[in-house]
């Protein structure tokens, strides 16, 4: 699991490489909420194209970023799912807090 | 009581090291092969596994490593029954803990655990005791696909 950021006019871009569970989730929430916290950002995107596997610990991380992006009165939005994080998703429901791609 | 007799069956067993939650899914999903599943199917597979494993190895231990046995069985008709047990804490309110976003973890848990199993599996049974362990007991048949072979 790696995470790649770019930011650009405050729209931080998190790439998410590699297979996200309960093992690799635990350093990685800490992660991204210190890049947030550094960057502000208006606009979050979360690119998940290069995610090989993700269980309901996805679901935490993506739920944790939205309430986050929500205090900062920013967008969140997901985008490059591949099949299977994207049933875990919409399983869950979470299509009805943001966009899902 | 199930009468019909498995084809096949493997059985892991393992410390409930998270580093194993990846292990347990791909040993899951190398069983299922034989049944030709689809993309989708391996997936919901890996999926279901790895919510059930990793529901013992955060609930069962809190804190200490205890054993945690993957069963993996075949059963005529395209069937797979995928059995995860564990030996420790035992949950004391099953309904409770089945419901959508009720959790007992931290904030890297998101209580929909149960709930992603039942939307991947067609049936989910769990079996449980305080002190003496939890069971849980996943059903799925794959598809028989056109050129398959039974």
């Amino acid at each position: 699991m790696s995470v790649a950021y770019t930011t650009h006019n405050r729209m931080l871009t998190v790439a998410l490489k590699g297979d996200i569970d309960h093992h690799r989730v635990k350093g990685l929430i800490r992660d991204l909420e210190r890049e947030i916290d550094e960057v502000l950002p208006r606009q979050l995107i979360v690119d998940c194209a290069g995610l090989t596997f993700m269980d309901s610990s996805g679901i935490a991380v993506l739920l944790r970023l939205w309430q986050r992006m929500e205090e900062l009165e920013g967008t969140i939005q997901v985008i490059g799912l591949p099949d299977q994080p994207a049933r875990v998703l919409r399983a869950a429901g979470l299509q009805r807090l943001f966009p899902l791609e | 009581m199930r009468t019909i007799k498995y084809t096949n069956q493997v059985s892991l067993v393992f410390p409930s090291r998270s580093a194993n939650e990846a292990f347990a899914r791909s040993a899951a999903a190398a069983f299922a092969a034989q049944l030709d599943p689809t993309l989708d199917e391996l997936g919901d597979i890996k999926t279901a596994v790895s919510e059930a494993v990793t529901n013992a190895i955060v609930h069962a231990y809190p804190d200490s490593l205890g054993k945690v046995e993957l069963k993996l069985r075949l059963y005529p008709g395209n069937e797979l029954e995928i059995i995860v047990r564990d030996w420790g804490v035992g949950i004391p309110d099953i309904e409770k803990a089945r419901t959508p976003l009720f959790t007992t973890g931290n904030e890297e848990r998101s209580g929909m655990g149960f709930t992603i199993m039942e939307s991947f599996m067609d049936s989910l049974k769990v079996k449980s005791a305080p002190g003496k362990g939890t069971t849980v007991t996943m059903r799925r048949r794959i598809a028989l696909r056109a050129g398959g072979k039974v």
